[in-house]
């Protein structure tokens, strides 16, 4: 419990406990450790009283033997309570209650995708319902098709109505619903369909029972104690949100959410959920290759040894392999010839969201605190599907001021439906400019759309607003108001990025946080965009000009897609010009295919490394599974038998690159043990897991070793709870749903025992140095017969990996133009000449797209690499 | 002024059934207590006073006193703005049938209870929350609220005061939450009728999260009568300590099913065989629900019993609305109470379990016995489900509401329960 909290004392069948006074009784129970079941209740949903499961018997004093039935989640742990847990009376209350649960649930647990991890298993076994007295038939419902990513299962549902609770006002959805009412309560959409929200996915979780259960799962499904998982770090974008993986026989199963109270907390977006299956792709790299041949591993090796004695060799990294990968290239080509993996322009701008982080005086919140801000501005971001998770976030943060409403009314704020009565539809503020209108603008206090220039000068508007020294041109009514809001409130908070590839739309942030005192926070374009930054290397165009200088006839190009980077034509020339090209990476892309030698690189799930996020905290991810052998992580590859572990690969870095040692931190080293043991990947057998392979050997194999985590490839080892970081998968006695996450909290809803994992790399440094950046651009100006082409982000689309993934493909994007113009129309065929290209692609028109430009769906080949924003021509075909 | 009556709701009723007009409700004193309140100098807390002193209880069921509900919005400058009154005219109760001739003839004694309730609670925009099926009461209500707006006892500056009222009319979808004060709240709202959470209370957290406050038609009819003649003309017309006449009715085999304005505290026996006249030739009493769906069935013994909210409580049931519903020998009570649990069952908004998993479990039970397949063993799970339905149990006050009648009728027809299942069949089929 943290030290700021009013704590209560609180008696439970006769012994005491301390409880956060700001809590309800089933908060305060489950933290105390206490097994008292629930159904509608969850840690961030709160209370609203529906399922009646969590009753307990309520006493007025220590006179009081009566007492009466109350619902615990109802219930104020207020100072003094005292209540019976095992009082009979309450007892058999639950226990009935279970038994009307389960009227007309189908019992169908062999065959229901969330047996063996299923609340309401376990919540039936703690209230020991076991006779079923029901003798009727069952209501049953007809399913609907969810989409490729969730499965509909209604005939399961126990009407707890945490699905809707959780769609609808946690997540923003619209389109799931409880229709028709009594025992006949349908939870689904008006019709069949793709379930619209960005979240959808955390339905999984969030459901107590198999209604909504994973669909990716689903067609290569395998029980959670068949099951071998690992603690990871999701690879779909800048945030860093904590996952486990799941594998069987060598395939990666599903991704579960792995709470991390300072940055995910209990959901992912569906991106980072259902894109793993890029691991199981046919377009895996899965042998070496060299010339078109698959050879064997050592032969690669052997290979990459001799071009890299011989040859003049550069490398280029990458931002979305780990920190150990890009520092092993750059090792192996000395750090004068290691080149940045992503265009100049956007390396450029992380590296000024670091600068400013590190050395401003603006910190950067945590995700988790990001959904405590009460007042928020973004500059140039479309938050939904540049960092989805961040703008769940956001959907919490716009209640902040609503809220106190609620507190003036003195409603607990646990009480989540008395809350939502209360503030009703108040939200804000939030202020959103981007150049066109974006999935938060249905909650934002006002939006602007406009070209990029346009987001800057508002943003130094602003900033002059706050602070008169602020420069500032131009006049921008929105300034005064959004000035005034972030003002006014407590915690406010600036948002930017490099989406835009705008350097003005950055520094204006820096001056609005600047002048309003609010934390600042950048978005950043890929998992490890922010580490490979910090690690340092020489701009991507440099290694164009190397090659075309002649100072380099080998290049080593690190998990990167060099097509996604630069625009085709100058890869072309680059790939042409290389005598040499040797590519690690996981999945065959344009790049690839132009190798001299292809290594197989592990992917997140069959490799360990660090990334950092762009709250700057670093984080490791961790071999799921032993991949069959060319596969190895490509620090492995690189590191050409310089070191054999993960560890010495750290600490080469650190001594190295001071600046990163931190990040060996960011969890324990494999020599940690608990109890002596390893902590191990597999949960406790439930079935003849070991007897898999009985038809070929009969004798069980040993399991493989691991020097690089301090995680077993194996059911046996340490018995305890691990520390955050290495957590594959959570389970207590009686807990085998993912609600086991209570028993690893400090408090429930809190941090994790030990803390929260990650290591942050910067912190803000206090300085009176406020010099405001002074380049401010100039209005925007249409030109004739000319568009502006901004980038347009899609969860679904603009994400290389998870286009690999079969259910993110089929809601991806495809290539188009967006236009606002009289001068088209909807799905008719243009040629869009850009950057010495042309593509053509239908039209799709956006009224939100201010005049004179136009967007283009950003990462989707063939658009993706050329540079955007950029001014191109619209032609129609005669 | 016309002579104070001892029947002051049904005072203007024509006998032809026609509505009273505003011309008519006018000449016989009406809109006399809106001015007195907004041209006399009333304070809204005053307003609130006299309806405390004449101990007015709320008319829709559960007979909370009406004043205090009034005092506990908050009022004055500093108050959230707007303030709402809502009218709970969603009458769905079984046999109940008493706000439908408030409101069919004579709409304007509503109105007017709702102008001096608005006042007194400083509301800025009221609703009538009309059952759906009330086609006739929606008409004549739409007339009588035009009317009341062209004589400007509605809209903005009340008869040249400060008070400012806008009313409109609701009609609801049509289901039994809807009538339940929070339930009523959300559908006006737009959302599910589910009942919300209390607290927060509706006077501080109500529509749209403002101040609100719900009373029924019956209630709001009485407050004009009671600003025009005061507290202690208004106890005296009850014969008990819960003040004024009430509305009572009878449905069933008895002779003259109907509804009469009768003092609070008239017993039983003399609504059920002076004014209902008695059981039907060739049938017998065996019991009935005091006050609609929702109330412990009574038998012979209580029929001396004053019906008034204390009186009834005290003999383990509740007057509830007042309108009784009689069960005679040649009915089969376990059909009856089939019909009221397949009444709540359908109706149960699927919120909290012991009330959407019980009630259907208890229908398909009752159903079954009906049937001839009832099970020894029957009783004991719908006794044991009557008790998933008590107070605390479940989230709002519908499945109690049900157990009431499934309970008392295992106490006082537990012979026809075990008939059934011994005999194998229904015995009046």
């Amino acid at each position: 419990m943290s030290m700021e909290v009013t704590v209560a004392t609180v008696h439970v069948d006769g012994k005491s406990y301390q409880m956060n006074a700001e809590e309800n009784l089933l908060h305060g129970c489950l933290s105390a450790g206490l097994n008292l079941p629930y159904f509608c209740w969850h840690p961030a949903l709160g209370s609203v009283g529906a399922c009646r499961q969590c009753a307990v018997k309520q006493f007025k004093d220590e006179q009081d033997t009566h007492g009466k039935i109350v619902m615990a989640c109802m219930t104020p742990a207020a100072e003094g309570t005292r209540i019976a847990i095992h009082d009979p009376e309450t007892v058999a209350f639950r226990a009935a209650i279970i038994e009307g649960l389960m009227l007309n649930h189908p019992h169908d647990c062999p065959v229901c995708d969330e047996g063996g991890e299923c609340h309401l298993q376990d919540m039936t076994v703690m209230t020991g319902h076991d006779y079923r007295r029901y003798e009727f038939d069952k209501r049953t419902f007809r399913n609907q098709n969810l989409g490729p990513l969730v499965n509909h299962e209604m005939n399961r549902c126990i009407q707890c109505y945490r699905c809707v609770r959780y769609y609808r006002e946690y997540a923003g959805g619209r389109d799931l619903n409880a229709f028709a009412l009594r025992n006949t309560v349908f939870f689904g959409r008006e019709a069949d369909g793709v379930l619209e929200n960005e979240f959808s996915g955390n339905l999984v979780e969030i459901c107590p029972t198999g209604v909504f259960t994973d669909k990716t799962l689903k067609r290569h499904y395998t029980r959670k104690w068949d099951q071998q998982f690992a603690p990871s770090i999701c690879v779909h974008c800048g945030l860093g949100c904590n996952t486990d993986v799941g594998e069987h026989s060598g395939t990666v199963r599903r991704i579960l959410n792995r709470y991390n109270h300072d940055v995910n907390g209990y959901f992912l977006c569906d991106r980072g959920r259902f894109g793993y299956e890029f691991v199981n792709s046919d377009h895996r790299i899965r042998e070496p290759l060299f010339k078109g041949k698959v050879v064997s591993a050592d032969t690669a090796s052997r290979q990459l040894r001799d071009t890299l004695t011989f040859g003049k060799a550069i490398g280029i990294g990458s931002p979305r392999a780990s920190l150990e990968s890009n520092f092993a290239l750059r090792t192996l080509v000395g750090p004068e010839r290691f080149y940045s993996g992503v265009a100049d322009s956007e390396a450029k701008l992380v590296a000024l969201a670091i600068d400013m982080l590190r050395h401003g005086p603006m910190r950067t919140p945590t995700l988790h605190e990001v959904e405590a801000c009460d007042a928020v501005f973004v500059l140039g971001e479309d938050v939904t599907n540049v960092a989805p998770r961040m703008a769940l976030a956001l959907r919490q943060s716009v209640r902040q001021q609503p809220i106190e409403i609620a507190k003036a009314l003195k409603i607990p704020l646990w009480m989540d439906h008395g809350v939502r009565d209360a503030i009703q539809d108040k939200k804000g503020p939030l202020y959103l400019a981007t150049p066109y209108a974006t999935r938060l603008d249905e909650i934002a206090t006002a939006t602007f759309h406009a070209a990029p220039d346009e987001i800057a000068r508002l943003g130094f508007a602003v900033a002059h607003a706050l602070d008169p020294q602020a420069p500032s041109r131009g006049d921008f009514p929105l300034a005064g108001e959004i000035a005034r809001a972030l003002t006014h409130a407590r915690k406010p908070l600036v948002i930017a990025g490099p989406s835009c590839n705008s350097e003005a739309i950055m520094q204006a942030a820096a001056n609005v946080a600047m002048a309003a005192g609010a934390q600042l926070m950048f978005t950043a374009p890929e998992c490890n965009a922010v580490g490979a930054i910090l690690m340092g290397s020489n701009p991507l165009s440099a290694a164009f000009q190397a090659v075309a200088d002649g100072e380099a006839d080998t290049l080593i190009i690190l998990e990167n897609d060099l097509y996604r980077r630069a625009p085709r034509a100058d890869v072309d020339a680059l790939l042409h010009a290389t005598a040499h090209v040797i590519v690690l990476d996981h999945l065959v892309n344009p790049t690839s295919e132009q190798a001299e030698l292809v290594l197989p690189s592990g992917t997140f799930a069959e490799s360990d490394g660090t990334y950092i996020s762009c709250e700057g905290r670093a984080q490791r991810f961790f071999q799921v599974f032993v991949p069959p052998i060319p596969i190895q992580a490509s620090w492995r590859w690189l590191g050409q038998g310089a070191w054999e572990r993960l560890d010495e690969v750290l600490t080469a870095m650190a001594t190295a690159l001071p600046h990163l040692a931190p990040a060996r931190d960011a969890a324990p080293p494999a020599t940690f043990r608990m109890t002596g043991a390893k902590v191990p990947r597999s949960p406790h057998r439930s079935s003849g897991r070991t007897a898999v392979l009985a038809n070929i050997n009969v004798s069980e194999p040993k399991p493989p070793d691991d020097p690089d985590s301090p995680l077993a490839f194996s059911m046996e080892g340490a018995s305890t709870h691990p520390p955050g970081a290495l957590i594959p998968f959570v389970w207590s006695p009686g807990w085998n749903s993912i609600q086991a996450t209570n028993t690893y909290q400090q408090e429930i809803g809190g941090p994790l025992h030990g803390g929260d994992p990650g290591v942050r790399m910067f912190e803000s440094a206090p300085s009176n140095d406020q010099s405001y950046f002074s380049s401010i651009p100039s209005a925007f100006e249409q030109r004739e017969g000319e568009w502006l082409l901004v980038p347009m982000y899609y969860i679904f689309g603009s994400d290389e990996l998870s286009l690999s993934a079969p259910g993110i493909a089929e809601l991806a994007t495809t290539p188009h133009v967006a236009v606002n113009a009289d001068d088209f129309t909807e799905g008719e065929e243009v040629d869009v000449h850009c950057g010495g290209s042309t593509f053509r692609v239908p039209v799709c028109i956006r009224p939100d797209l201010p005049r004179g430009v136009a967007g283009l769906p950003a990462g989707v080949p063939p658009i993706a690499g050329l540079g955007l924003p950029a001014w191109g021509m619209i032609v129609r075909i005669p | 002024m016309t002579p104070v009556t001892d029947k002051p709701l049904t005072k203007n009723m024509r006998p032809d059934g026609s509505v009273v007009d505003i011309r008519a409700y006018e000449q016989a004193d009406g809109y006399q207590a809106v001015r007195k309140v907004l041209h006399g100098g009333m304070t809204p807390n005053a307003v609130t006073d006299a309806v405390k002193d004449a101990n007015l209880r709320g008319r829709g069921g559960a007979g909370f006193p009406t004043g205090q509900k009034w005092s506990f919005v908050p009022l004055g400058n500093n108050a959230p703005t707007p303030t709402y009154l809502i009218c709970n005219a969603d009458e769905m109760e079984p046999g109940t049938f008493k706000d439908r001739l408030l409101l069919e003839r004579d709409p304007h004694q509503l109105i007017e209870g709702m102008i001096i309730a608005g006042f007194a609670i400083e509301a800025d925009v009221a609703y009538i929350f009309l059952r759906g099926e009330y086609v006739l009461a929606a008409e004549r209500l739409s007339r009588a609220i035009a009317e009341a707006y062209d004589a400007h006892y509605l809209g903005k500056n009340i008869l040249g005061s400060d008070y400012s009222l806008e009313l409109y009319l609701h009609l609801s979808g049509g289901r039994y939450m809807c009538g339940e004060e929070t339930g009523l709240l959300n559908a006006l709202e737009g959302k599910r009728a589910n009942p919300r959470s209390k607290p927060p209370f509706p006077p501080v957290v109500g529509l749209f999260g403002k101040p609100t406050v719900v009373n029924n038609v019956e209630t709001l009819c009485c407050v004009p009568h009671i600003i025009n003649h005061g507290a202690a003309w208004f106890h005296a017309l009850g014969r008990t300590h819960d003040a004024g006449t009430k509305l009572f009715g009878a449905s069933g085999k008895v002779k003259r099913p109907g509804l009469w304005e009768l003092p609070m505290g008239t017993t039983i026996r003399e609504i059920l065989e002076e004014h209902a006249g008695g059981m039907r030739d060739g049938v017998t009493f065996r019991g009935l629900l005091p006050g609609g769906a929702s109330t412990d069935f009574v038998t012979e013994e209580h029929l001396d019993t004053p019906m008034d909210f204390t009186a009834m409580a005290k003999i383990g049931s509740r007057m509830g609305t007042g309108t009784m519903i009689v069960l005679d020998d040649q009915t089969c009570p376990v059909g009856m109470t089939w019909n009221l649990m397949h009444f709540f069952a359908q109706e149960s908004c699927g919120w909290c379990t012991p009330c959407w998993s019980g009630l259907g479990w208890v229908e398909r039970i009752l159903t079954s016995m009906e049937d001839g397949q009832g099970q020894p063993g029957d009783l004991d799970k719908l006794a044991s489900q009557a008790k998933m339905w008590g107070p605390g149990a479940t989230f709002c006050a519908l499945a109690p509401g049900a157990a009431e009648p499934l309970q008392s009728a295992l106490k006082y027809f537990r012979d026809d329960f075990e008939r059934h299942i011994r005999e194998k069949r229904c015995p009046w089929r």
